[in-house]
């Protein structure tokens, strides 16, 4: 195993996925920084998700490890690992669709204050004044104030990842996972997304994005992984995997 | 290993039973994906039109004559059967076999039942959730017994067997044990060979035709196959129709095993998707294997000496296998993963 | 904090609600329902329909053995009064710890599993707890007999205080007998109880994770919920209303059979939620009123009644209308269900309690088209 930096959050140590003969990942090494911005790009099939579903504990990998904040996280249910610190943000919006959209954003934080269970049946939740409060707030900061009111599921799409986004914030993860934030978005909502993104990277929340479009990795990201073929080819800064002649060819010669 | 012998025969016929209804539900579940409560009701309808078939050869005429007198010293009654009436000494003969005979009549009878059922109230649930189909149809099958209750009343009406099937057959004598020892009515054996028929039958027609080729593949994959312009939704629409006649024709051949009363429908509705989910939801040869092995298993349970040290297995065996599989292995003995998971 | 504290919308509802179950032998005349009897059923079948619902409802999992639970409560309720005391508090104490021990153990398995998987579990389940019942359990059960009791059972505190007296002793509560109309007020009591408790569910965060497992799971355990005791809770909750309302049948009329554990009963109370609205607090009440109301009223229809109610066709015609009619009353009452119950799910799957909403908004809707009212709207599917 490689040594971990000491400010890593997140460190993907050697993983190996199979699926029967399929070798979905190979040989991932994987470190993220405290508050940096990674993201993991790379075509179709390349592993992205795979890698993602790894981190998340989705998947089991068939050998290596996850290690977040000195914690391994494989072989851990997907509520323990956000109890750790961990919010994902889903390529299709997922949320609660027969919920007001107040209090889609009110569940996470009551998630982050009362923990994994608690049968709390004394207090009305109208009288949870704090937590509405701080839900408010946060519609306030990615300007969804005015439908707080609404049924989640009436929005439209790019608002729906709007408030998925408000409802992994405003449980102040420690290692914020989006996968492909901006797709199937037009191109005013993706800018609109970006911005957002860029609105919580000065936060200094550490974020790893799974992503296609170029653009919103390249305004984004500080560090940037390829992946192709399940394994990672180049690894660095973006202007450093931009001249990377490796990913050229994976992205222009190779897949597709 | 006559004990054995005679348990694993007890269990057939009941398996039969429970690996026909099984086996339309999986049909109905693999093609239409609709989980269809009002299956069970689908086998009582058809232990009916044996009932009603026989009811009407049966109704009988009635004329006085007065120069007999009967015992009690009123005009001797003579009933006839109308069908006697018509066809003479045929008439008998098709009261002695009305069982059998009213499979003619089930068929189509079943098969009508079936698509109109499909058309007139399912096909408006595929999109809707599961929740929503069970509940649809466990209604369904509440008007179902409710409407036969109202035309048959609420007992049992007891369907004979044709006088040359009563008895049974000597099988340990007839593989070389002690005669005797392992006897079986032959109407149970009879049972058995039709189901594996019908089941036989079910499986040819999926392999060998066309037809059933194009449903096997909207089975496995609805999209594509309606990408390739082939009409699915009418093919499961006669895939419902068959599923009705299947599960119709075991509730025919079931009658004089049982009499059936309106409540029948669901008593095997509850066993049979026990049934299914040991199989594996979706699996043909799940349901018929899961039907065979848990009607044998409940006649082994039944074995006074079994029960003499687990008091009550044979009350609960089924269930019990239920449970366990559903936590061991959920997607059944045969089943593919994920199946109907949320 | 005030820990009784229910949103002003609600205690209205529950101040509302109270009036109406209290005044049933006043307004249920006029329907020729105000025997006490049938006013004992209203209210205890609302206690299984409102608790059941708050498993049903709120996290959407549809069980099918939750009359099993109604069955051990009754059971437990009997042995109660033949061991213990008369006195029906300790009987519904003890049918609630027991049945919700029951839903604990089969919850916690059933749970395992979710979707149809379920609903099969709980079937199973149940059928189970009703095929013992019958038969290796007849010691505890009595059988097909029915547990009741008899002169002779120990009733040990009972005796501590006073003599065996002759004839069967019926339960009581606090001296007052449980039969007619006390019996009634007594039973409506617990149920708007039982309302103000699952009141307190419905407006609690606790509730709305419930709501929340509904709507998206996925959601729920990537948000860090662990979703299975909330579910269990939920399930446990619900068993242990059923139990209570078992108790209470056993405490109306002091005897217990295994029918009463049987799928049907099972599934009566999934026709109550779903025919009432499911989901809503109010609407498995009217649910579970309805169909009480149609099974002993409508039953009782007969043919006679019948052409007295036609009289006023030509005598041709109400002979037709009469043969018609007279299959979906009396007997056939149970076949009016079926069709009502198909119909509410085919277009109406919020139930009476969305057909009233959808009533009074074609009044509501040219003044205030408030954005908030689509919210509550939604039906459970």
């Amino acid at each position: 195993m490689s040594e971990t930096k000491s400010n890593v959050v997140l460190h993907v140590a050697d993983v190996h996925k199979r699926f029967g003969g399929l070798h979905a990942l190979a040989d991932i090494d994987l470190q993220v920084e405290e508050g940096q911005t990674h993201a993991i790009i790379g075509p179709n099939g390349a592993g992205k998700s795979t890698l993602l579903n790894v981190i998340i504990g989705k998947l089991a990998p068939s050998s290596g490890a996850v290690v977040f904040d000195g914690n391994v996280l494989t072989g851990r249910k997907p509520y323990e690992i956000n109890q750790m610190g961990i919010a994902r943000v889903f390529q299709t919006p997922e949320i609660f669709t027969d919920l007001s959209v107040l209090h889609n954003v009110m569940i996470p934080a009551l998630a982050r204050r009362d923990g994994a269970y608690k049968f709390n049946i004394l207090r009305a939740l109208e009288r949870e004044t704090a937590i509405r409060q701080e839900a408010e707030a946060m519609l306030e900061d990615v300007g969804m104030h005015s439908s707080r009111d609404m049924a989640a599921g009436s929005l439209s799409r790019g608002d729906k990842r709007r408030m998925e986004l408000a409802m992994c914030l405003i449980q102040h993860p420690r290692l914020l996972l989006l996968d492909e934030p901006t797709a199937g978005m037009s191109r005013h909502d993706t800018n609109t997304t970006i911005e957002l993104l860029k609105k919580i990277k000065s936060r200094g929340m550490t974020k790893v994005i799974i992503e296609h479009d170029m653009h919103v990795v390249f305004s984004l990201a500080d560090k940037i992984s390829v992946l192709a073929q399940g394994r990672i080819i180049a690894d660095g800064t973006p202007d450093q995997v931009r001249g990377n002649p490796k990913v050229q060819e994976a992205y222009l010669g190779g897949a597709h | 290993m006559e004990t054995i012998l005679a348990q694993l025969l007890n269990g057939l016929d009941k398996g039969g039973a429970y690996a026909l209804i099984a086996l339309g539900l999986t049909l109905v579940f693999g093609t239409l994906g609709v989980v269809n409560f009002a299956h069970g009701a689908l086998f009582m309808l058809g232990a009916f039109c044996a009932v009603a078939f026989r009811q009407f050869i049966t109704y009988e005429t009635v004329t006085l004559d007065p120069t007999k007198l009967s015992p009690w010293g009123a005009p001797l009654e003579i009933k006839t059967p109308m069908a006697q009436i018509w066809f003479g000494d045929f008439g008998a003969v098709l009261i002695n076999w009305s069982v059998p005979i009213s499979i003619l009549l089930a068929i189509p009878v079943m098969l009508v039942i079936g698509i109109v059922m499909e058309r007139g109230l399912i096909k408006h649930f595929y999109k809707r959730a599961h929740m929503d189909q069970i509940l649809v149809t466990f209604g369904l099958a509440i008007v179902l017994q409710e409407v036969v209750k109202a035309i048959f009343g609420a007992n049992p009406i007891s369907q004979p067997m044709p006088v040359e099937l009563r008895g049974s057959a000597d099988i340990g004598a007839m593989l070389g044990l002690t005669p005797g020892m392992v006897t079986y009515p032959i109407w149970r054996l009879i049972y058995f060979l039709f189901s594996a028929s019908i089941i036989g039958a079910v499986f040819a027609f999926l392999r060998l035709t066309t037809f059933g080729m194009v449903v096997r593949a909207g089975m496995a994959d609805r999209e594509t196959v309606g990408i390739l312009g082939i009409n699915i939704d009418r093919r499961f629409t006669i895939m419902f129709g068959l599923a009705a006649v299947v599960a119709g024709l075991a509730g025919v051949m079931y009658t004089p095993l049982v009499p059936p009363n309106y409540h029948l429908g669901m008593d095997f509705l509850v066993l049979s998707f026990v049934v299914v989910v040991v199989g594996g939801m979706g699996s043909l040869p799940g349901a018929v294997a899961a039907g065979f092995l848990l009607g044998i298993l409940q006649s082994f349970a039944s074995m006074t000496e079994i029960k003499a040290i687990i008091p009550g297995i044979d009350q609960i065996i089924i269930y019990l296998v239920a449970v366990v599989i559903l936590l061991v292995r959920p997607r059944g003995l045969l089943g593919r993963r994920g199946v109907m998971e949320t | 904090m005030n820990i009784f504290y229910l949103p002003r919308r609600d205690a209205i509802t529950l101040a509302v609600f109270a009036l109406v179950v209290l005044t049933m032998p006043v307004w249920l005349v006029p329907f020729g329902a105000a025997y006490p009897g049938l006013m004992q059923k209203f209210a205890i079948f609302a206690i299984f329909a409102v608790g059941y619902n708050v498993l049903f409802g709120l996290t959407g999992y549809l069980s099918f053995g939750h009359a099993a639970f109604l069955g051990v409560g009754s059971y437990t309720a009997v042995w109660t009064f033949k061991l213990m005391t008369m006195n029906v508090i300790p009987a519904m104490i003890f049918a609630v710890i027991v049945s919700g021990l029951f839903a604990l153990a089969i919850g916690f398995v059933s749970l395992r599993r979710s979707g149809i998987y379920f609903s099969i579990l709980t079937l199973a389940f149940a059928q189970m707890c009703y095929n013992l019942a019958y038969s290796v359990l007849t010691p505890i059960t009595n059988g097909e007999t029915a547990l009741q009791l008899t002169m002779n059972d120990p009733r040990v505190l009972d005796l501590m205080f006073s003599e065996r007296g002759a004839g069967l002793p019926s339960p009581s509560l606090l001296g007052q007998g449980m039969s007619g109309i006390e019996a009634f007020y007594v039973v409506a009591v617990v149920l708007l109880i039982a309302f103000y408790i699952a009141q307190k569910i419905f407006v609690s965060p606790f509730g709305m994770m419930l709501r929340a497992i509904k709507s998206n799971q996925t959601r729920m355990h990537y948000t860090g919920f662990n979703t299975r005791p909330y579910a269990l809770t939920a399930f446990v909750i619900s068993g242990m209303y059923a139990g209570l309302a078992g108790s209470l049948l056993a405490a109306t009329d002091p005897l217990a059979g295994a029918e009463r554990m049987q799928w049907t009963a099972s599934g009566e109370v999934v026709l109550m939620t779903i025919l009432g609205g499911v989901g809503t607090l109010i609407g498995p009440v009217i649910g579970a009123w309805l169909i009480k109301y149609f099974e002993n009223i409508f039953s009782g229809f007969n043919d006679a009644m019948l052409h007295h109610t036609f009289s006023w066709l030509p005598q041709g015609a109400q002979d037709v209308v009469v043969a018609i009619t007279s299959k979906f009353v009396g007997e056939g009452w149970q076949l009016s269900l079926g069709l009502i119950f198909v119909l509410v799910v085919v277009f109406l799957p919020g139930g009476v309690m969305e057909g009233i909403r959808r009533f009074s908004s074609l009044f509501r809707n040219r003044r205030e088209p408030g954005p908030t009212g689509a919210l509550k709207t939604s039906p459970a599917e």
